[in-house]
């Protein structure tokens, strides 16, 4: 099993505060981290994968049991966003 | 400037925000978004409680326009600093509970702060003129200009041609000809602004985007803040007020009453710190108790729980009486028949 270098507990919190808690969680993590965040507002399984591709992160798994979702993100796992300016 | 100028753009998840910010990208900007989330954003929130709305696809439109756009997005939790906004608005609240004129000054001003963190020079804004009775008019653009402390380092793209130039244009970072001078309510001009784009898809939120303009919402706003000794509140408090049926019964408590399954789950969340009943004889909503009630009130308060379950024609309705402590207690009671609920009582 990946290492795991953060967990985040987002149960009970509605979107978007587990996309901005696994945000600000990121911030202080480096790139190759991985964070574990556990959540059980469904929303997430949208926003959190769609936060970490316009930000540069990988969603590496993400596992629904008994109403939680948990999922994992690799930091900067996409590497620098590959966004070009009009 | 020899670098490329970078701007931060206010992103709601609308189509006029999208607009401004792609206005801006084509002229060659840098642009990153930023998503204030003040705990009254309708984005993403009650959709994701009830059982037949998590059935439905869910998006939060302000993540899936920076993805469109193709620009990071940074939400911000202002949850504490926003109450100061609601509470005391200097230029008071619309038509329901919504400050919509100093949350736009708080808005911009957050934003300003955050180009001076991140070393950007600029901030956009979807915001056209004449669009919203309060925020949006020529008299009160000028207000959230001056009070956010933005100055001329807030260009509106959309409407810039009615408005005085920008530190923006007038250093050539953007072509003032190329901005628009939307002007009234109609959405015809951004319409064709889309379809030029190729934005075939984006979010019209029918009562805007925040919980705070919404009759309903506001009107339990009130009643909570007129049954407290203060009118502060913490972010569980707002959360709940979209949830349930709320009755209040005396003025003493209110009872907030689960519709369904997916409501019954969510409330489940606040058992720890509410006095709540189930019906144990028969299928029934979980029912939170928001107050210090006395016995007689949790017998009103249970023979009300047993209205909304399915025993509500039965003679007598077991209920479980749960406080915050885990103590339980059993009673049998009879159904408040339907014309025995007050209107008055409905919040």
């Amino acid at each position: 099993m990946a290492r795991i270098d953060r967990e985040l507990d987002a149960r009970r919190l509605l979107c978007p505060l587990p996309v901005i808690r696994a945000q600000d969680a990121i911030a202080d993590m480096q790139s190759g981290d991985r964070l574990r965040v556990v959540a059980t507002d469904p929303g997430v399984k949208n926003d959190i994968p769609a936060w970490c591709r316009i930000n540069g992160h990988r969603v590496e798994s993400m596992d629904e049991q008994d109403d939680e979702i948990v999922i994992t993100i690799e930091v900067e796992g996409l590497g620098t966003p590959a966004f070009t300016d009009h | 400037m020899s670098t490329q100028a970078k701007a931060v753009s206010l992103i709601s998840g609308g189509l006029d925000s999208m607009l401004a910010t792609r206005a801006i990208m084509e002229q060659g900007v840098h642009v990153e978004g930023i998503n204030f989330f003040t705990g009254f954003c309708v984005e993403g929130h009650t959709h994701a409680i009830r059982n037949k709305d998590r059935q439905k696809p869910k998006r939060n439109n302000a993540l899936w326009v920076a993805e469109q756009l193709g620009i990071k997005l940074h939400i911000v939790d202002v949850i504490e600093e926003y109450k100061d906004v609601l509470l005391n608005p200097r230029h008071g609240y619309g038509q329901n509970m919504n400050p919509c004129l100093d949350c736009k000054g708080f808005m911009v001003r957050k934003a300003c702060e955050w180009i001076q963190q991140n070393g950007f020079d600029f901030i956009i804004t979807g915001e056209v003129m004449g669009q919203r009775p309060m925020s949006q008019r020529k008299d009160t653009m000028p207000v959230v200009q001056h009070e956010s402390g933005a100055g001329d380092l807030l260009l509106r793209p959309l409407c810039a041609k009615h408005l005085p130039p920008t530190l923006p244009e007038r250093e050539g970072w953007v072509n003032r000809e190329k901005l628009f001078g939307f002007n009234g309510r109609s959405r015809k001009p951004q319409m064709a602004l889309a379809k030029q784009y190729g934005f075939t898809d984006y979010a019209t939120p029918a009562g805007g985007c925040c919980f705070l303009t919404d009759k309903a919402y506001s009107e339990k706003l009130a009643d909570m803040w007129q049954h407290r000794s203060s009118r502060d509140y913490q972010l569980d408090d707002i959360m709940l007020l979209k949830v349930g049926r709320h009755l209040r019964p005396r003025p003493h408590f209110k009872m907030i009453i689960s519709r369904e399954e997916g409501e019954g789950k969510f409330l489940e969340g606040y058992r720890k710190q509410f006095l709540h009943l189930r019906t144990h004889s028969h299928a029934g909503p979980l029912v939170l108790i928001d107050g210090e009630v006395s016995d007689d009130d949790i017998q009103l308060a249970a023979r009300i729980a047993a209205r909304y379950g399915q025993g509500r024609e039965a003679d007598q309705v077991e209920i479980e009486v749960i406080t915050p402590d885990e103590q339980h207690q059993m009673l049998q009671v009879r159904p408040l028949a339907h014309y025995e609920i007050a209107p008055e009582w409905r919040v």
